[in-house]
């Protein structure tokens, strides 16, 4: 048996996937592709107003405030550790992911639920900036923030962040609700059954994107 | 068709997840963070004509923490190249993306500036600070 195995393995010449992997799998990474073109276009259209425009508000100055700290100036702090904790989210993810490849039950139940409480932490941090940024007079179609040179801003500030922010926040909340059916799922023993853990790792692919797309809105919002 | 499975396998060495490349990886992702956050909290603010450089720089810092998760993370530097393939080719297409519609942005901000000189002088007149100081009722402190 071992003798047929060699180094060049033909993929392409029929018997076996060519992509050696599941199908759910796959189409999650498809999936995953179209929906990066999906804030792919988003980003690149504010990135395209954003150069149309003469003046643009200065992410240091918005984006300053902490919870219960006051009207301290504390840029971008904020918004590290909400990087922080989904970065920690997707770590405890794969961990879950590692432990469903070892059919350890336990681990994957103890990872999963550690994912869904930095779900909900990072949603709940979004949650306080909305609200802090709605109190201070931003929403879609208002923005008391002046730009970099002083000047006063035009709309296309905060409506680019809430609606992109907003829909990054909506797949963390789906992300969230997904980890929470394959937690029960595993507690109810449904992947023991099954004799694999492959739904962790379609949902592990999922939340990792959602990290990945964060990555992105944070470098675009808050840096640039 | 099981013994071909099995082939599989075996000629591939199935890879699992080992927890100290895990950690390896959010190490290297936590720090990256940590320089672009120093860079865009002390230092940028200093350097105000060189923003281009450090938003080139930003660029690459996210491509490189991109790269961590998605090739460890999502597992993708461990698939076969047959499907890493099909996945990261069509993204190539974001490069004209990117560049035809931020260029046309700018071009569009520049012949606007040349046509409409008044809506330039606009644009760049002091606004009065009133909205940013001014206390809503139920503000959160």
């Amino acid at each position: 048996m071992a003798t047929a195995v060699t180094v060049e393995q033909k993929w392409w010449s029929g018997g076996r996937s060519p992509f050696n992997i599941e199908y759910g799998k796959l189409m999650m990474w498809y999936f995953l592709m179209s929906d990066a073109f999906t804030f792919g276009a988003f980003l690149i259209s504010y990135g395209t107003i954003r150069f149309s425009s003469n003046g643009w508000p200065d992410p240091n100055i918005v984006f300053s405030s902490f919870p219960l700290m006051g009207h301290t100036h504390l840029p971008l702090v904020f918004v590290s550790l909400m990087t922080f904790i989904l970065i920690m989210s997707s770590v405890t993810m794969v961990l879950a992911v590692g432990a469903g490849h070892n059919n350890d039950r336990a681990g994957v139940i103890k990872w999963m639920i550690w994912t869904i409480i930095g779900g909900f932490a990072f949603l709940s941090c979004q949650a306080w900036e909305w609200t802090h940024l709605y109190h201070e007079g931003a929403w879609w179609g208002s923005n008391p923030f002046v730009n970099f040179d002083g000047s006063k801003a035009s709309t296309n500030f905060t409506n680019f962040f809430f609606t992109i922010t907003g829909f990054h926040g909506f797949h963390v909340f789906s992300g969230v609700i997904i980890n929470i059916i394959m937690l029960i799922m595993a507690y109810q023993g449904v992947f023991d059954r099954r004799g694999h853990y492959n739904m962790i790792e379609k949902a592990g692919l999922y939340w990792h994107f959602v990290d990945l797309v964060w990555v992105f809105v944070f470098t675009c919002f808050y840096l640039f | 068709m099981e013994k071909t499975h099995l082939m599989v396998h075996h000629g591939h060495a199935e890879p699992t997840f080992s927890t100290k490349v895990i950690w390896r990886t959010f190490w290297i992702l936590l720090i990256i963070t940590c320089v672009e956050l120093t860079l865009g909290m002390f230092v940028a603010p200093h350097f105000h004509n060189l923003k281009i450089m450090f938003n080139i720089l930003y660029i690459f810092l996210t491509l490189v923490k991109a790269f961590y998760i998605v090739a460890e993370f999502m597992h993708l530097r461990h698939e076969l190249k047959n499907l890493l393939m099909t996945i990261v080719v069509p993204l190539f297409l974001f490069v004209w993306f990117i560049a035809a519609f931020l260029w046309d942005g700018n071009s569009y901000k520049n012949l606007r500036n040349d046509y409409d000189p008044y809506k330039k002088e606009q644009s760049h007149i002091k606004a009065e600070k009133h909205e940013t100081e001014a206390k809503k009722p139920g503000e959160v402190e």
